[in-house]
């Protein structure tokens, strides 16, 4: 019994961790390592809940989840009780969701993209002042990246025009950070599970801190390269620039994450102390073999 | 692609490779790259004698149109297929990022 209570604790202790996470504001000073918190944070969670349901399942005949899946299978025998029945039911049901999910998740993305960039190779330009940058005529600002084996940075006619020199290289330093450090595979699964729970407030939150500390992330890496204040310009540039109606029931915190981006920029705090950040990320691997190895507990 | 869209009516093969006459292609290439295009549904094309008259499915402007959609997020879907720089907002939220704009550059 002990695998299933502490499994289903961890289970526990994970989501209130996600809840308690979207609203402090530590994360801000060390992005990189509170995004490895949310990585293990998820994991886990998703581990721990099918490994409670399994272990409470498997309970009897005493070899932990993994080596008791492994009995079923091979002996083909089902656990006693209609409880451990319907708890065998819903974590391998819940298992194959989480998955399944992930990976209709993955396939959707990067089929969107290969459309996507087909269109760009068949309508974008390249601009001989922006070298490897594909340029869209369009008046509306955009830049972004299209992820992938060979990411590519794209930036509309009206960037151009919108933003100076300085802005621009300030930009494109972001955008090369998301190409580089593959943000879109640390937001894939948050994505996901948003997208099957839409009417759940803690999975968004989450889904908008994560997606908030990515650009968090990318602003630390172009601050290295370019002035912080030409990035902080060039945020609000793009900010007002709303020459597009947003749609209906978007976003009301754009204004509000664009300016938490801006003060980080212009007015630093002191950065997260070394042995913190340290003690973060490990403490986000440790979180993460947790749940494996007591899928390996016999009791 | 752009040479169709500039002449504004279906073209057969010989006459997208005349038009590209600069690029010295082989003809089968330009008829290749032309059926490709076709598959994917970015050409439609009509019979004309024995040879095929090429058309583009939809307008520049309208495949721009959808790269701007995804790109400024207005699909909805919120996928993570992109990664964006910022995302304009509306109405008094613009204002306060004006605002801090004017003070940022008075600095």
């Amino acid at each position: 019994m002990i695998a299933a209570v502490a499994l289903a604790a961890l289970a526990a202790v994970c989501a209130v961790s996600a809840w308690r996470m979207t609203s402090v504001r530590w994360t801000w000073r060390a992005p990189r390592a509170a995004i490895a918190l949310w990585q293990a944070l998820g994991l886990t969670w998703g581990l721990a809940s099918v490994g409670a349901l399994l272990a409470y399942a498997l309970e009897p005949w005493g070899r932990g989840v993994i080596h008791g899946l492994v009995y079923l299978v091979t002996h083909w025998r089902e656990p006693s009780g209609l409880q451990r029945v319907g708890a065998l039911a819903a974590g391998l049901a819940l298992l194959t969701v989480l998955m399944a999910v992930v990976v209709v998740a993955m396939a959707q993305t990067l089929q969107a993209r290969r459309r996507h960039r087909l269109l760009l190779s068949l309508v974008a330009r390249d601009e001989p002042a922006v070298p490897g940058v594909r340029v869209v005529d369009h008046p509306g600002a955009a830049a972004y990246c299209v992820p992938g084996l060979k990411s590519q940075v794209v930036i509309s006619e009206g960037t151009l025009s919108l933003l100076s020199r300085d802005e621009l290289a300030a930009v494109l330093a972001h955008e090369d950070a998301h190409a580089r450090e593959r943000h879109d595979l640390v937001l894939l699964p948050f994505a996901a599970l948003r997208w099957v729970l839409p009417w759940s407030k803690v999975v968004r939150d989450a889904h908008a801190s994560v997606a908030l500390l990515v650009e968090m992330a990318a602003d630390d890496h172009a601050r290295l390269r370019v002035p912080p204040k030409r990035l902080a310009t060039a945020l609000l540039r793009f900010g007002t620039a709303g020459a597009f109606a947003t749609p209906h029931g978007a976003l009301g915190m754009g204004a509000e994450n664009v300016m938490a981006r801006v003060n980080r920029l212009v007015k630093p705090g002191p950065a997260m102390r070394r042995r913190y950040r340290y003690g973060i990320v490990a403490g986000a691997a440790l979180l993460t073999t947790s749940a494996p190895l007591l899928w390996f507990l016999p009791q | 692609m752009d040479v169709l869209w500039a002449e504004g009516g279906p073209l057969t093969a010989r006459e997208v490779g005349r038009l590209i006459a600069d690029r010295d292609l082989a003809p089968t290439t330009v008829m290749t790259v032309l059926d490709r295009l076709t598959r994917k549904g970015f050409l439609t094309r009509v019979r004309d004698g024995r040879a095929w008259r090429y058309e583009p499915a939809a307008s520049r402007d309208a495949y721009i149109a959808e790269l701007m959609l995804e790109a400024l997020d207005m699909t909805g879907d919120r996928s993570a297929a992109l990664t964006r720089f910022a995302q304009a907002v509306s109405g008094t939220e613009a204002d306060v990022l004006r605002k801090a704009l004017t003070e940022l550059e008075e600095e």
